[in-house]
């Protein structure tokens, strides 16, 4: 007999359970918001090349955050849409660096706006590809490093969606690596934007692997390794890759938490508005 | 219905409905030759059909799941489930040798065995599909759609693209 119900549901157990979709909350929004930022270099890339290839991540990180909402669906949350659509910013488990905008803090606000789109106006007049492009890189090898240690998971419906976008975050890899050691090679401006870029957002990145109070429950189901070490593994990558490319690594960083728990930078009210614009307008609306 | 029809076995029809469902982004290939039906089966009328999605973001997967649901639906079933599985993980090596064939007759390289894990090298000096030539340079790892990177042919002086292996 064709079940509905999935199977799998049984392995779960009252404590495991709830950790399980707060980390499938945390994977799917980090996803779905780099997948937006990212999206927003669309059509107005520094070059075509650059253009494609953020625009092919992007289109990549909503396929997996889609994944990862289905999942949660199965498990009895809301369907994709709403969850997307519906939910407020402290309701988003995304980490800080996957929010920022594509800016640096000083770019100058626009004049009277008259146009549809302001922020991808703002983006042609101020945007800092350079910040896109090392949150890109810092991102790609942590989403990396989470799948292969996923890839292992004991609860296998999160173990196979991992096994599968593994191959297409090599792409993102393999691209962000290659930009690195371009730009660790180009002009000392180029130089000096990326590390500029490096500095201020390290702290992000760091927090991508901010510690929530399910990291143990997790870690002894096997259903993931606690933050802490995923950190560490991160940097054993990131850091080789960033000194061999000219890049210094900043120290003393304290980590920027809190999107784990829905605290998290002003930008992310004026990300949702225009994520949720449309959606807004009409809810409920059948497309 | 034919009588051939009539006499292959329920499940038969249902491949056969399978075969003739193509990518609508590379419309030679079937969704068989693509590899991503690693099953399909029928328990008490219903048809169930196992569709592993290549690309995760591929927008043409919504246009294949409703293509095969119909196919299906046409063949003379009426309860039809199209199951989105992750396991097996859909890789480029899962395109069937006829596939791989119609990929370069369609004037895409067609992607090399990758064991599900692409490395650099298999990206450079991809063969020409419309010379053969070894002499191409990879342009951009990410093309037009998810599952094409663009290559240049130094021979034949033209640009062309590659299924990427994955």
């Amino acid at each position: 007999m064709p079940t509905e119900t999935p199977l799998v549901e049984m392995k779960l157990d009252s404590e495991t359970r709830p950790a399980v979709i707060d980390l499938l909350y945390r994977m799917a929004d980090d996803g779905l918001i780099i997948g937006h930022r990212n999206s927003e270099w669309t059509g107005i890339g520094p070059i075509m090349e650059e253009d494609i290839a953020f625009s092919s991540v992007a289109q990549d990180k909503m396929g997996h955050a889609l994944a990862f909402y289905n999942l949660l669906h199965e498990m009895g949350e809301p369907d994709p849409d709403q969850i997307v659509f519906c939910r407020s910013a402290a309701q988003y488990r995304c980490c800080s660096l996957v929010v920022l905008e594509n800016f640096t803090p000083d770019a100058p606000a626009l004049g009277p706006d008259l146009s549809n789109n302001p922020t991808r106006d703002r983006l042609v007049a101020h945007g800092d590809w350079a910040l896109s492009l090392v949150r890109q890189f810092f991102f790609s090898e942590a989403d990396a490093v989470r799948m292969a240690a996923l890839a292992e998971s004991s609860y296998a419906p999160i173990a196979n969606i991992a096994r599968k976008i593994r191959g297409e975050i090599k792409y993102h890899t393999m691209h962000g690596r290659g930009m690195m050691k371009h730009m660790g090679a180009a002009s000392d401006d180029t130089r000096g934007r990326i590390q500029m870029e490096i500095d201020r957002l390290w702290p992000h990145a760091l927090g991508i692997f901010e510690p929530t109070k399910y990291d143990k429950v997790l870690a002894a189901a096997a259903v993931t390794p606690v933050e802490e070490e995923l950190c560490r593994r991160w940097r054993g990558d990131v850091e080789p890759l960033l000194e061999s490319a000219g890049f210094s690594i900043p120290l003393n960083a304290k980590p920027c938490h809190g999107g784990r728990s829905g605290k998290h930078p002003p930008e992310m009210v004026s990300l949702l508005a225009d994520l949720q614009k449309v959606a807004r307008l009409d809810p409920g609306a059948k497309w | 219905m034919t009588a051939t029809d009539v006499k292959s076995s329920p499940l038969d029809r249902v491949w056969k409905a399978l075969e003739s469902v193509t990518d609508p982004e590379i419309p030679v290939l079937t969704v068989v030759e693509l590899g991503i039906i690693p099953d399909a089966r029928i328990e008490n009328g219903r048809v169930t059909v196992e569709m592993c999605p290549t690309f995760a973001g591929c927008p043409a997967l919504d246009v294949m799941r409703n293509d095969i649901r119909t196919a299906v639906e046409n063949a003379g079933f009426d309860d039809v489930k199209v199951e989105i599985v992750f396991d097996p993980p859909w890789t480029s090596d899962r395109i069937s040798d006829e596939g791989l064939r119609k990929l370069k007759a369609f004037g895409l390289a067609p992607p090399v065995k990758c064991g599900g894990s692409v490395t650099e090298a298999m990206l450079q000096r991809v063969p020409c599909p419309y010379c053969d030539s070894g002499d191409t340079t990879l342009e951009s790892i990410f093309g037009p759609t998810l599952c094409r990177a663009i290559h240049y042919c130094n021979s034949c002086l033209q640009s062309f693209e590659q299924f990427k292996p994955v």
